[in-house]
């Protein structure tokens, strides 16, 4: 276990650099940042001091020496526009973000995983083909149109729901600000988070439903039923524990989709979080943010990686975490 | 004779699918008597697996028994709720799968899938059911069970596999053990100790049995009684000396002539021509007339259980192989 976590961890260094460097490269490609931010009737002296003090002035690999001297003490540079560290500024909008996505994933669990079992039990009921056709269409509805829709109802006709924002914030172990622990933050969250969610809840029906359906033609089901067990413990424990192995790597996956990709949400619902800040920053080249954002993201990815598999070697006595490569 | 332990009469399962109806178990009639061992013999697809499904109530759909009677201890099964029926599971009878690789769930421990079946039965306490757990694997020669309760299924061979779905089995001292072909996955080695296990077992608990296979050599030094069976039909029946030594139908002749005999090396294995019928378009008459040298124009008719009496012997024949029992 603790092998297994040390070359993981080495891995990940590997996995960063290399990150780092394309995203480096790829970033100074897509554009000049200095034509946005100078005012444009600035002279030649104050233009070639701004380009000297963003440190622009060196060759491509010198700032990249620079700014990976910087990583290794744990600075990923200041922001052009906001002149902070750009991680700090990440920190900052990472709770929202967070809360966003670990309330969409929360539904998705609640949903997807009860509905997908009920299809893969009876799967020619009404019911279950019910659940089926929902779920091809929360697969297929684009995420903002969705999220538009709901604004329409709830928002403009029905004036339930706020369209946008957090909330108000309550701090969270007096440190993180979460719209969660009100009720009016829990109006906030709603809307946004559904429409997070939609996607994964489509996702998990189906992964739910196929693994029960294989599930229930094994003989160790056959098996349970011979032994005189209830069918709640069936289900429950027998068909349930050997379905969450694949659907606990999807959730994981998901997982950090939801962290990165939540950028259309955040926007369409004027989420205070990270994919918004990420929005921004490319509208003004902003490098040192975008950098650093992704490899905020990279790492996160890394780290859900990890707990699926320490999760995956719990659920499945098969696995042995020294046996995993990669 | 007093009232059997397991009485089916007439029993038919059919699977209703979008090809047709599959008669899968046509009309069996057996009985199996307190601490008797039968075997069930036939080829692949003959419906002696089903009809141990259908004796433990575990026909799925597509399948459904149509018509019959199955009583257990005088006690008509058809007529329990579903409740009734899976208290009656695992706990009066018992049944062993084919392949001990997929009958014990793979992500839970021995000792789970163990104690989970005396209590589904039993108010026990869980340090009781363990114990009797304990007690099971050593019951069917399970080295260290202390150690292999905590164990996962991967972590024991086929064989040991086999013994711990026994041991299941046998937690709740069941009246009947349908054991459907529970060596037929192993080597030959293990499947003899497993056979001696299980003939020990049985007569210590005093469990009847039903053994359901393909193989007559299995039967031949297990079984008090056999049923063979053809195409969803019993065709034959008897005590296991009087159906291997002098058999009459003449598909059981066949099927004995099929196995390799030490006096008849070099010659060439007779083998029963044509093939299994499919059960889904069957003939009407005889199912075996087809594959027959025997049949006439009376076989078109299907031919009565007949001979029952003197040992149980029976035989669904209009030409039968004994002499003296004219047509």
């Amino acid at each position: 276990m603790l092998v297994f976590i040390i070359r993981r961890s080495l891995q990940s260094v590997v996995v960063l650099f290399a990150m780092s460097l394309l995203v480096f490269v790829g970033v100074y490609a897509i554009g000049n940042p200095i034509d946005i931010l100078i005012n444009p009737q600035a002279d030649q002296i104050d233009r070639e001091r701004a380009i000297a003090a963003l440190g622009l002035d060196k060759p491509l690999w010198s700032q990249y020496l620079t700014f990976l001297t910087g990583a290794l003490s744990g600075n990923l540079g200041r922001s052009f526009v906001h002149s902070t560290p750009a991680l700090g500024l990440i920190l900052e909008r990472m709770p929202a973000t967070m809360e966003l996505a670990l309330t969409a994933m929360l539904f998705a669990i609640v949903l997807g995983i009860p509905l997908g079992l009920w299809a893969g039990l009876k799967p020619n009921g009404i019911a279950g083909r019910m659940i089926m056709t929902g779920s091809i269409l929360g697969f297929s509805l684009p995420t903002f149109w969705v999220g538009l829709m709901l604004i329409m109802v709830f928002s403009v006709e029905l004036g339930w729901l706020p369209s946008n924002g957090r909330g108000p914030t309550v701090l969270l172990f007096g440190l993180v600000p979460v719209s969660f622990l009100s009720v009016e933050g829990w109006r906030h969250l709603l809307m946004p988070a559904t429409n997070l969610a939609l996607f994964n809840v489509a996702l998990l029906i189906r992964l739910t439903r196929s693994g029960a359906h294989e599930a229930l033609l094994q003989d160790y089901v056959k098996f349970a039923r011979a032994k005189g067990l209830t069918n709640a413990r069936i289900i429950g424990v027998h068909v349930l524990r050997n379905i969450l192995i694949p659907v606990v790597t999807v959730i994981g996956l998901q997982f950090g989709a939801l962290i990165a990709f939540a950028i259309v949400t955040e926007s369409v619902f004027a989420w205070p979080g990270m994919g918004k800040l990420l929005i921004d920053s490319i509208g003004v080249l902003d490098r040192p943010v975008i950098v650093a954002y992704l490899l905020v993201i990279v790492t996160i990815f890394i780290v859900i990686n990890l707990i699926v598999d320490v999760l995956y070697s719990a659920l499945d006595p098969r696995v042995r975490l020294t046996e995993l490569k990669g | 004779m007093s009232v059997p332990l397991l009485a089916v009469d007439g029993l038919c399962t059919h699977f209703f699918t979008k090809a047709g109806v599959v008669k899968a178990v046509d009309g069996v009639s057996f009985t199996v008597a307190r601490g008797e061992v039968l075997g069930l013999v036939g080829e692949s697809g003959s419906g002696k697996s089903m009809t141990g499904y259908s004796i433990m109530g575990l026909v799925d759909p597509p399948g459904r028994i149509v018509s019959g009677v199955v009583e257990l201890n005088g006690r008509d099964l058809s007529a329990l709720s579903a409740e009734d029926m899976r208290q009656l599971r695992g706990n009066r009878i018992a049944m062993i799968f084919q392949d001990p690789m997929m009958t014990l769930n793979p992500v839970l421990r021995i000792d789970v899938q163990m104690v989970e079946t005396i209590r589904a039965h039993q108010r026990v306490g869980r340090a009781a059911a363990l114990e009797r757990s304990r007690a099971a694997l050593v019951q069917v020669g399970i080295p260290s069970p202390d150690e292999r309760l905590q164990a996962y299924p991967h972590q024991f061979s086929g064989g040991m596999r086999q013994r711990v779905a026994i041991a299941i089995a046998l937690l709740n001292n069941p009246d009947l053990i349908i054991a459907d072909e529970p060596t037929t996955a192993l080597d030959v080695t293990i499947q003899g100790q497993i056979l001696f296990e299980m003939q020990k077992l049985t007569r210590e608990t005093g469990a009847a049995m039903i053994w359901i296979t393909h193989d007559l050599s299995v039967v031949a030094g297990l079984a008090d009684r056999v049923c063979v069976m053809y195409a969803g039909r019993i065709v034959e029946e008897g005590t296991t000396f009087d159906v291997l030594t002098h058999p009459w139908h003449p598909y059981t002749q066949g099927l004995l002539d099929s196995v390799p005999a030490r006096g008849a090396r070099g010659t060439r294995l007779s083998q029963i021509p044509g093939m299994t019928p499919s059960v889904q378009d069957l003939p009407p008459g005889c199912a075996f007339r087809e594959r027959c040298g025997y049949a006439t124009d009376e076989c078109t008719v299907n031919p009565a259980m007949r001979d029952r009496g003197v040992d149980g012997r029976g035989v669904r024949c209009f030409h039968p192989l004994r002499a003296g029992t004219a047509a």
